[in-house]
């Protein structure tokens, strides 16, 4: 059917999608210079990445159960996953890490 | 210092509720999917230390005393023994279920594993609990200049 085969490749546009988005993640994190640009990284992976390979398993598996549970797993990755994140950042932050940056500090200029 | 941890607060306070109700889910569900009574009773331990974690061991001892995790490490050992001992005093050998439904054993299986899986379920998470108390309340390391 055409619908069935229009929902294969909708499904697998977006597995392939998130395994892009995991694999981009993951070459961030092995070779972005510093530990702020490799968080960023590490954070694609859990939510971009995450979710649309979820989204992608939810139209695979049709309306049954398993898409209720994979729904749910999306809404706590969504929920759970940038708070991670920003407690990691936080947590850097409050331990004295600044982020590099190529601009010219305003102290320098004095 | 409140402030700063104000994302981590509401989403822990969303969450913790969660965790509790899957962990009740991994464990009476644990016959027909994933899950038991080692798997929901770390799920139930998870719960609490997130809440620790987040809002300090005093808040948390006020949830789960520390007298409440010691005496549910030995009631789930007596919840798993006392299945055994019921079928042993009925006459059957120790922990056989069929003592429970002797006309469908089948049943009865299902009711005993049930009651040690509960037993399991809450050891575990009891024994989680004390780990995080124990490592957490531990006193700080005694430097030199204090002898």
């Amino acid at each position: 059917m055409a619908l069935d085969m229009f929902y294969d490749i909708l499904s697998w546009c977006l597995i392939g999608l998130g395994c892009f988005f995991v694999l981009i993640g993951a070459l961030g994190v092995l070779k972005l210079p510093e530990f702020w640009s490799r968080l960023h990284a590490a954070s694609v992976v859990e939510s971009a990445g995450m979710i649309l390979l979820i989204s992608g398993l939810c139209i695979q598996s049709g309306l049954s159960l398993i898409t209720v549970k994979l729904i749910l797993l999306i809404v706590f990755l969504f929920l759970t996953g940038p708070t991670a994140t920003h407690a990691v950042a936080s947590a850097a932050l409050v331990s004295g890490m600044k982020p590099k940056s190529d601009l010219k500090e305003p102290q320098d200029s004095l | 210092m409140h402030e700063h941890h104000l994302i981590l607060r509401v989403v822990t306070k969303i969450v913790v509720g969660t965790i509790i109700l899957f962990a009740f889910y991994v464990q009476f569900h644990g016959d027909f999917s994933p899950g038991g009574g080692f798997q929901a009773g770390v799920i139930m331990a998870v719960a609490f230390i997130l809440y620790g974690v987040v809002f300090g061991l005093s808040k948390v001892k006020q949830v789960f005393p520390v007298w409440l995790a010691h005496k549910l490490m030995a009631l789930g050992v007596l919840i798993y023994a006392g299945t055994g001992l019921v079928s042993l005093f009925y006459g059957y050998p120790f922990l056989d279920y069929t003592v429970f439904d002797p006309e469908h054993p089948t049943h009865g299986q299902h009711w005993g594993i049930w009651l040690v899986e509960l037993g399991v379920g809450v050891t575990v998470s009891g024994v989680i609990v004390s780990i995080y108390y124990a490592f957490a309340s531990r006193t700080p390391h005694i430097s030199d200049e204090d002898w």
